[in-house]
């Protein structure tokens, strides 16, 4: 199914069909995206993965245990913050959804935390999970230290060099960090490793997954455990603002903080919802990892989804500076919201990310992730056609991980 | 007789004479595309059932070694189309011949023109990783239509359910995965494994195959009379990466 070949009346009952609630259907699938597609062996983890979840993800003790997590050990309610500055320089308004104040430095806390305490009551007897800029790791560790599970994480050899202090952060809270020396030794092959992992234990071991993207159930649970972003932000932005923004943002890379941010809006027909995905070097394949603005659809690593390939079927290599964004796929419920035209997606450059990057920090105090930088970058686009009306951007995380790659582009230590 | 016919058949006949049938893979262009059409003769010279695998970017059901060998294979411009190609051009083997390939690369050349494409070089049936028995419908109806097999995997930890729904849909035969895990690695085959066997061969309507970590003369002596076949892959893919002869180290498998 092409996207772009949609009528008004299919992309109409596909978004009333999305905002209804009856996405996943009973075969995991949005509309036509999503589904199963994983080794047999993998098959009987999935359903118990998807029992359990149905009978505890929605249970009122297991979101109390939930909840007093999230406020007491991660942080939550996140701040929402104005920003002066960037707000005058842009000639609109500019609001961040403060992410990268959750403990560990991002986001990617919200899921790690609520798959442990949900493998946690599976009687899972391990945790394995991936990670590309460290930062699901990260958060995967201190969940599993958190509650005492041991924790395996599988890091592309090429992202452990780029990203060493995450290494040595994961190590520190008790996890064994292997380094992936197969395929593109990047996130695709931590994952592609980890599920190998998985299907020679599919029953003692838990796949804790980083992003909204995977066989199903896990674009669901994903999406679940990160949609308290865009809930507490709409509800904090009513409360300051006394109405909705014009504009909600979000970086796009398998699309986790992003679905999270956009899940509580979609319903908000008024309010305009921009995926920023990273545009690389160029347009050209292998110049970026845009596969929403770029891709074809097709099968990866569990999922029907948009894909960077090649005319044989091959998976191609992406580029990004943003090590976080550099997969080449999305999750299933992005390429949804794209086909029904709910959601614009467009993308950033390296040069553009790092600008707004320079721009944030100079002009608010916030270092932002360079992931973070491309939904800034977004947002700047859309303020100069937008003058005085309201932008609300997920500050998805903190750039302190990416220091290596600022010392070696913005602030010129290569010269 | 139908392609998938055709498959099942060589299976039964080769088990009749009292040794499980051998599948044997290789990679297609590994360790060399140039050698393709030899490498293929000799593996099938001394095997009952050619497995030819389509390499593919991201093959999470296997080892270091398929790995390995498709990385390679996809560096001298392998591809599907390239192995129909080949497969076209030469003077195919007696053995009948599968395909293994992870589904994007099959997604992408369109299901119809897929069982055509395949039944017309001689092609009997497809074994496609990561496509689970309820994502198979449409390729499964599409290969059919050509009378080409859709063959599907059980696993020890399938459900005995689920295993009825599957075997009943597998054509050609029926791919016991003897272990949880990756392909390559050398497993002994406990009693557990012959009893898993036994109740796949209960409820499958065509031969079962038993694959996965089969490596030497003892398991495939142990594994006789329990299955109609045996399917050997990395530690074949090995001997053709040392360059010795396929030929020769199937035979040992065979005990002659």
């Amino acid at each position: 199914m092409n996207a772009q070949l949609l009528s008004a009346d299919e992309r109409r009952s596909l978004l009333d069909a999305e905002t209804s609630g009856q996405f996943p259907d009973a075969r995991g699938r949005f509309g036509p995206y999503g589904g199963r597609y994983v080794p047999e062996t993998l098959i009987p983890a999935l359903e118990r993965l998807e029992a359990g979840m149905r009978e505890h993800l929605h249970r009122a003790d297991f979101q109390a245990e939930l909840a007093d997590q999230l406020s007491n050990w991660v942080g939550r309610p996140t701040a929402l913050s104005y920003a002066p500055r960037l707000s005058a320089a842009w000639g609109a308004h500019v609001w961040f959804k403060r992410e990268d104040l959750a403990h560990t430095g991002a986001h990617k806390i919200n899921n790690a935390l609520g798959q442990a305490l949900l493998a946690q009551r599976l009687g899972a007897k391990r945790i394995v999970a991936e990670t590309g800029a460290g930062q699901h790791g990260v958060a995967s560790a201190a969940a599993c230290a958190r509650l005492g599970l041991p924790c395996i994480v599988y890091m592309g050899a090429i992202d452990m060099e780029r990203q060493a202090p995450n290494v040595g952060r994961m190590r520190l809270m008790g996890a064994e960090v292997v380094p992936v020396t197969g395929g593109d030794q990047t996130l695709r092959a931590a994952i592609d490793e980890a599920l190998r992992d998985w299907v020679s234990d599919p029953m003692g071991t838990f796949y804790l997954l980083g992003s909204a993207v995977g066989p199903h159930p896990y674009p669901y649970l994903v999406r679940e455990l990160q949609a308290v972003i865009g809930r507490e932000a709409r509800e904090q932005f009513l409360k300051r603002h006394g109405g909705l923004p014009d504009a909600v943002f979000a970086c796009v890379g398998g699309g986790s903080n992003s679905i999270g941010m956009f899940h509580a809006f979609i319903p908000d027909r008024g309010v305009e919802i921009i995926g920023i995905e990273a545009g690389g070097r160029g347009p050209k394949l292998g110049e970026n990892a845009a596969s929403l603005s770029y891709g074809h659809p097709g099968v990866l690593q569990g999922c029907y989804s948009l894909l960077l390939q090649d005319e044989n079927g091959q998976i191609h290599e992406t580029d990004s500076i943003s090590a976080g964004l550099d997969y080449p796929g999305v999750g299933p419920e992005h390429a949804l919201l794209h086909a029904a035209g709910r959601v614009h997606y467009e993308s950033a450059t390296d040069a553009e990310a790092l600008d707004a990057l320079q721009e944030c920090s100079r002009l608010e105090g916030i270092l932002p992730a360079l992931e973070t930088a491309h939904a800034l970058h977004g947002a700047k686009r859309w303020a100069e056609k937008n003058q005085g009306r309201h932008a609300l951007i997920c500050m998805s995380g903190r750039g302190d991980k990416d220091m290596p790659t600022l010392q070696r582009t913005l602030l010129g230590d290569a010269k | 007789m139908k392609p998938r016919e055709r498959l099942s058949a060589a299976i039964r006949e080769a088990a009749a004479r009292g040794e499980p049938a051998l599948v044997a893979f290789l990679t297609a262009g590994f360790p060399s595309a140039a050698h393709f059409r030899e490498h293929l003769l000799a593996v099938a010279a001394g095997a009952d059932v050619v497995e030819i695998g389509v390499p593919f970017t991201d093959p999470m059901a296997d080892g270091m070694t398929i790995q390995r060998s498709s990385q390679a294979a996809l560096k001298q411009g392998v591809s599907l189309k390239w192995i129909l190609a080949e497969l076209g051009a030469m003077q195919r083997p007696a053995a009948p011949l599968v395909l293994m390939s992870y589904l994007n690369p099959l997604l992408q050349h369109g299901y119809a023109r897929l069982a055509a494409d395949a039944a017309a070089v001689g092609v009997c049936g497809f074994i496609v990783p990561d496509l689970p028995f309820d994502e198979g419908e449409e390729l499964r109806a599409a290969l059919a239509a050509q009378g080409v097999a859709l063959i599907q995997m059980v696993t020890p930890v399938t459900t005995p359910t689920r295993m009825a729904e599957v075997c009943a849909a597998s054509e050609g035969f029926v791919y016991a995965v003897t272990m949880t895990g990756i392909t390559g690695r050398n497993v002994a085959v406990p009693d557990t494994v012959l009893e898993y066997l036994a109740q796949v061969k209960r409820v499958a309507k065509v031969p079962v195959c038993a694959g996965f970590g089969i490596r030497s003369r003892e398991q495939v002596e142990r594994l006789r009379g329990h299955v109609e076949g045996v399917i050997v892959g990395s530690a074949l893919v090995e001997v053709l990466e040392r360059g010795e002869d396929p030929t020769a180290w199937l035979r040992t498998l065979r005990g002659h």
